[in-house]
């Protein structure tokens, strides 16, 4: 039987990951969008876990929610991507250096 | 589902609903009705000003299953809310008909991301606080990136994004900490279960620790501050006029609720960090605004300057302080709103007024809009008769007075520091030669008098610091 922890540990080492890919990835756009969706699923999981073990539904009502933003969100950043690709030609992460100071 | 005080939600059902309208009406009358989007938009904001203030409660009512509260400080941050908005839309006109963006979609997206506002304004639960957010970042993203064919527009809007998720991943995450310690989403809820103390402590601070980065990131308080710059610099000036002012009213509106209604009992744990966070702004906001030469990149790190301010009202954990802060917000959108406008005004068709040098001998162009510019940059470096002494004042008193001697002082230094940037661009505005023959501009008159009357409320409202302050108290009372 898997305890609360279980979950846990694996949300937490999912987030991290996520996290950490969205630091290291120098490479391309599309693996970045993913680590975001990656990191939205490992809070779900976190809410889910909680809500199981507690007998509260109101976690996983928010999981329904975060998942439908989180729809909305890659839907807006892919539309943003497009937009990107259209103007330099490239989704290198490394290319966008435009803006600094 | 109660459904008893629907009523207090009119204000956000009709801003969302003509959102809505507007939508269409622009979709298939685009062509024949030049202009009715942003008709409808304004008619739209003075509506919901008239809903809202017509609603008159007295005690906090708390709707919908404990997810929407309506206080006094909803009210008041609702109403300035809608009137930066209208103006933000106002000023916007003729820089989006000079660039071909003057469309529905602005206006929409505006609409959309004040209604995120309002619910965010208005949140008692993590649920509505998460959604009102998401409404409000998500509609923020496509507005930068509604120049399409503009490079930077899209760099920026994409460094937005993913930094944006990852503030909103990083709140969430810590959201379902407090609610798995907890066992609940309502924030009364969650003030009480913490308050009895039966929780380990440590587990708390882990989850507070996330909310904070998260918070903390869409503030753009230093270290978490890196798209700030970007965004400003790369979004058109009218997004950019947007997402300095009326954005920040409701960031603080979130801190209040999360923190300060929420999580009140951390106060100990979340001051330490909100002072290491403040701090840090105040330094770097203040030092790296020197080495800028783009207006706009020179007023984000001025942003980032203003949010160490405002956290110093915060981190006193005391009511006088939040009322502070709430000042602070306020007079830094008003002063916001005027250097962006002005910002807009100078940029016509094919010329972005971005640079410090298109400030240059402004005052024998234009000298009434130096004038105002004057007192706008005065008033954000904290010199006494303008507004913005004032919030720097009060801050600083609730600070001094909740024992932080070290750090008025220090926040008075980087002031000085910081008063150079500004004093710069009053030095180029009077006491240098026009560089080009540019043309002088003669804006709509509609325009040049909502420019004048921002000048003259950062004015007047300076001379007499005490009537807002009180709303500001009241408010938090």
């Amino acid at each position: 039987m898997l305890a609360l922890s279980d979950f846990l540990v694996l949300a937490a080492v999912l987030f991290c990951i996520s996290v950490v890919g969205i630091f290291i990835n120098r490479k391309n756009l599309i693996v970045l969008l993913m680590c975001i969706e990656l990191m939205l699923l490992a809070v779900n999981l976190n809410f889910v876990a909680f809500s199981h073990f507690s007998g509260n539904i109101a976690g996983q009502v928010f999981v329904f929610f975060i998942l439908t933003v989180a729809a909305a969100e890659a839907a807006i950043g892919l539309a943003i991507l497009v937009v990107l690709f259209r103007n330099k030609r490239n989704i290198n992460v490394e290319q966008l250096d435009a803006l600094k100071g | 589902m109660n459904l008893a005080n629907l009523h207090l939600l009119l204000p956000e059902i009709f801003v969302l609903s003509m959102a809505c309208v507007i939508l269409l009406v622009d979709a298939y009358w685009r062509k024949c009705l030049h202009g009715i989007a942003y008709q409808l938009s304004q008619a739209t904001l003075v509506g919901a000003l008239l809903f809202t203030a017509f609603i008159s409660v007295k005690e906090p009512v708390i709707a919908l299953s404990g997810t929407f509260v309506w206080d006094s400080m909803a009210k008041v941050l609702k109403l300035f809310i809608y009137v930066i908005t209208f103006t933000v839309f106002l000023y916007s006109r003729q820089y989006l008909i000079d660039r071909n963006l003057f469309k529905g979609e602005f206006f929409v997206l505006g609409l959309f991301a004040m209604a995120g506002m309002m619910v965010m304004v208005s949140a008692h639960h993590f649920l509505t606080l998460y959604l009102g957010l998401e409404l409000l970042s998500l509609s923020l993203y496509a507005m930068v990136a509604m120049h399409r064919d503009s490079a930077q527009a899209s760099e920026a809007a994409m460094k937005y994004f993913v930094l944006g998720a990852l503030a909103s991943g990083m709140l969430l995450y810590g959201m379902s900490i407090i609610y798995g310690l907890t066992g609940s989403l309502d924030l009364t809820t969650i003030a009480g279960v913490i308050a009895e103390n039966k929780i380990e402590p440590m587990l708390l601070k882990f989850g507070l620790v996330f909310i904070l980065i998260g918070l903390a990131f869409k503030l753009g308080a230093v270290p978490f501050h890196m798209w700030l710059p970007d965004v400003y610099q790369g979004a058109p000036t009218a997004v950019t006029l947007f997402i300095s002012s009326a954005p920040k009213l409701a960031a603080f509106a979130m801190l209040m609720r999360l923190l300060v209604e929420g999580l009140g009992s951390l106060n100990v744990d979340w001051q330490g960090m909100l002072l290491f966070l403040s701090v840090l702004s105040m330094a770097l906001g203040n030092i790296v605004a020197i080495a800028q030469t783009n207006v706009k990149r020179m007023l984000a790190y001025s942003t980032i300057s203003h949010v160490g301010f405002l956290l110093l009202g915060m981190l006193t954990a005391k009511e006088a302080g939040y009322a502070a802060a709430m000042f602070y917000t306020m007079v830094y959108t008003l002063m916001s709103l005027g250097a962006f406008g002005l910002l807009l005004l100078l940029s016509h068709a094919g010329f972005e007024a971005e640079n410090l040098n298109d400030f240059k001998g402004l005052n024998r162009r234009q000298p009434w809009y130096a004038l105002i510019m004057m007192i706008v940059v005065l008033s954000m470096a904290g010199v006494p008769p303008m507004l913005g002494f004032w919030a720097k004042w009060s801050v600083l008193s609730q600070v001094v007075a909740g024992g932080f001697m070290w750090l008025a002082v220090l926040a008075v230094l980087f002031s000085v520091i910081g008063a150079f940037y500004y004093l710069r661009i009053i030095k180029l505005m009077y006491f240098d030669a026009p560089t080009d023959n540019a043309p002088v501009l003669k804006p709509s008159a509609d325009i040049h008098w909502a420019l004048t009357l921002n000048g003259m409320v950062i004015l007047v409202l300076g001379v007499l610091p005490e009537s807002l302050m009180t709303v500001c108290r009241v408010a938090l009372s």
